[in-house]
């Protein structure tokens, strides 16, 4: 079965590594996917900072174009991307007027019919059953199930587990063998697209999460977000310092650490391309 | 008897839906908020200056740094009894605030930032990490910043040398000349 791909820019960037390990799990777990032709960037945070109407025509583009194609459903693994998606959705399908405007400013036809579906959610629906009997090596650590604020909220919208104290991801590690930890900071924000504007602000809150991870006995962290993984794992060496230690917990998309507890490569996981060394395996 | 007030409220439910008058200032969203004690005023308070609807309060907001400071991870509407959508209305100020000039100085790097962002986009389709670094030193002039990340990154094999560029440009061009302010 073909389901759709939007990768969004985080992937083919900063992320590779989450591209690499959704692409690897997908094959093991026979998940087709067929990538949206010719897709652009969602507009992520700078275009609804400044901009309402280019907020929401940029990620129609994209779903107009899966809808083109025909896909009933697509995944959309950067957890930014699938907030901008959903939310654009979300949104047109409140105001008829609004949907006939932007579907003229982006000069397509745009339905808002296709099913848009963040990595976790894949996994629940195409994997959840299987993962355990397919597990070789079993991901026997405690970690910190990290989701960030995109995938959960707003609750509203995205309709997405548990908004204050999410399973799906906590659900997916205890089937690969994890001990996931109970923890503050599950949902809390990392700073997000403040990265290089605001370091600061970002080895701040990021540090806060990442100590209270290490307090309670984490030996990695698990994400499925661009934004929280490049914060914790390439803005390490500006949080150590923010917080006076050197904390050296390796950060993980969930996609890697799954693809490791089935066995497949880690190089084909894209393990090597973290600044933190993931000294598990 | 309508007071000049109600202008501010009126057309901010107009254009977000948001009514700002539900608020009964529990200070759910303040004590939710990670970047409360950076900010200049809490998001309670900005609510509660929005609902006195008098222009120079809206000016406040409008000069505010915590419009900018906002990363809209949404915390505050998700504990907010009353629902109401204070990222919304953030969003909402910060286009407000550029429209009139009214921006703080001291988000000049955050808007730099935002503004590179979407220049990339503009003319690739895509983000283009280089070009969106290359365009934020040069409005922020921060040329050293960084600069030890992008060889490391360049290794790792997370650094594209060149950018990514959506065929169809002319439609991407359209989007955004058509949502020009």
């Amino acid at each position: 079965m073909k389901i759709g791909f939007y990768p969004g820019c985080s992937l083919e960037g900063t992320s590779r590594e989450y591209n690499e390990s959704v692409l690897a799990l997908g094959n093991a777990l026979d998940i087709e996917f067929e990538e949206i032709k010719d897709w652009n960037c969602c507009g992520a945070t700078a275009a609804h900072s400044v901009n309402k109407e280019l907020s929401l025509s940029l990620p129609a583009r994209v779903l107009a174009l899966a809808e083109r194609q025909n896909f009933s459903e697509i995944v959309v693994p950067c957890a930014a991307c699938y907030n901008r998606l959903t939310t654009t959705q979300y949104e047109l399908a409140q105001d008829e007027e609004k949907k006939k405007r932007i579907s003229e400013i982006i000069e397509m036809p745009y339905d808002g019919s296709v099913r848009i579906l963040n990595v976790l959610q894949m996994l629940q629906k195409y994997a959840v059953d299987s993962i355990a009997q397919k597990v070789t090596n079993p991901f026997k650590h405690s970690v910190a199930c990290y989701y960030g604020c995109l995938l959960v909220r707003p609750h509203k919208i995205l309709q997405f587990d548990r908004v204050e104290d999410p399973q799906s991801m906590d659900t997916l590690m205890s089937a690969i063998g994890a001990n996931t930890l109970d923890w503050a900071f599950k949902t809390e924000c990392c700073g997000g697209g403040l990265s290089v504007s605001r370091t600061d602000i970002v080895s701040k809150l990021s540090g806060n999460l990442l100590k209270d991870a290490k307090d309670r006995g984490a030996e990695a962290i698990i994400v499925a977000c661009p934004m929280c993984h490049s914060n914790l794992d390439m803005r390490r060496p500006e949080i150590n310092k923010y917080l006076g230690e050197d904390i050296e917990i390796p950060v993980l998309y969930i996609t890697q650490a799954i693809g490791l507890a089935l066995g497949l490569e880690p190089e084909k996981l894209g393990i090597k391309r973290h600044f933190v060394n993931v000294n598990l395996i | 008897m309508k007071n000049i007030s109600s202008n501010v409220t009126d057309e901010l439910q107009a254009q977000t839906g948001v009514k700002v008058e539900r608020c009964y200032q529990c200070g759910k969203c303040s004590a939710g908020c990670v970047l409360a004690e950076d900010m200049d005023y809490p998001p309670n308070y900005m609510i509660h200056l929005l609902q006195t609807g008098t222009k120079e309060n809206l000016d406040t907001v409008l000069k505010s740094k915590s419009i900018w400071l906002c990363l809209n991870c949404e915390n505050c509407v998700g504990r907010c009894p009353m629902e109401i959508d204070i990222p919304k209305v953030m969003d909402f100020m910060r286009e407000r605030s550029l429209k009139e000039n009214k921006q703080s100085k001291a988000a000049k790097d955050i808007i730099a930032f935002h503004r590179s962002f979407l220049d990339c986009i503009k003319f690739t389709g895509h983000l283009y990490e280089i070009g969106l670094i290359v365009g934020f030193k040069a409005r922020t002039m921060h040329l050293w910043q960084d600069v030890k990340l992008a060889p490391k990154m360049f290794t790792k094999g997370k650094l594209k040398l060149f950018p990514e560029m959506v065929k169809d440009s002319h439609n991407i061009k359209n989007i955004f000349s058509k949502t020009k302010k």
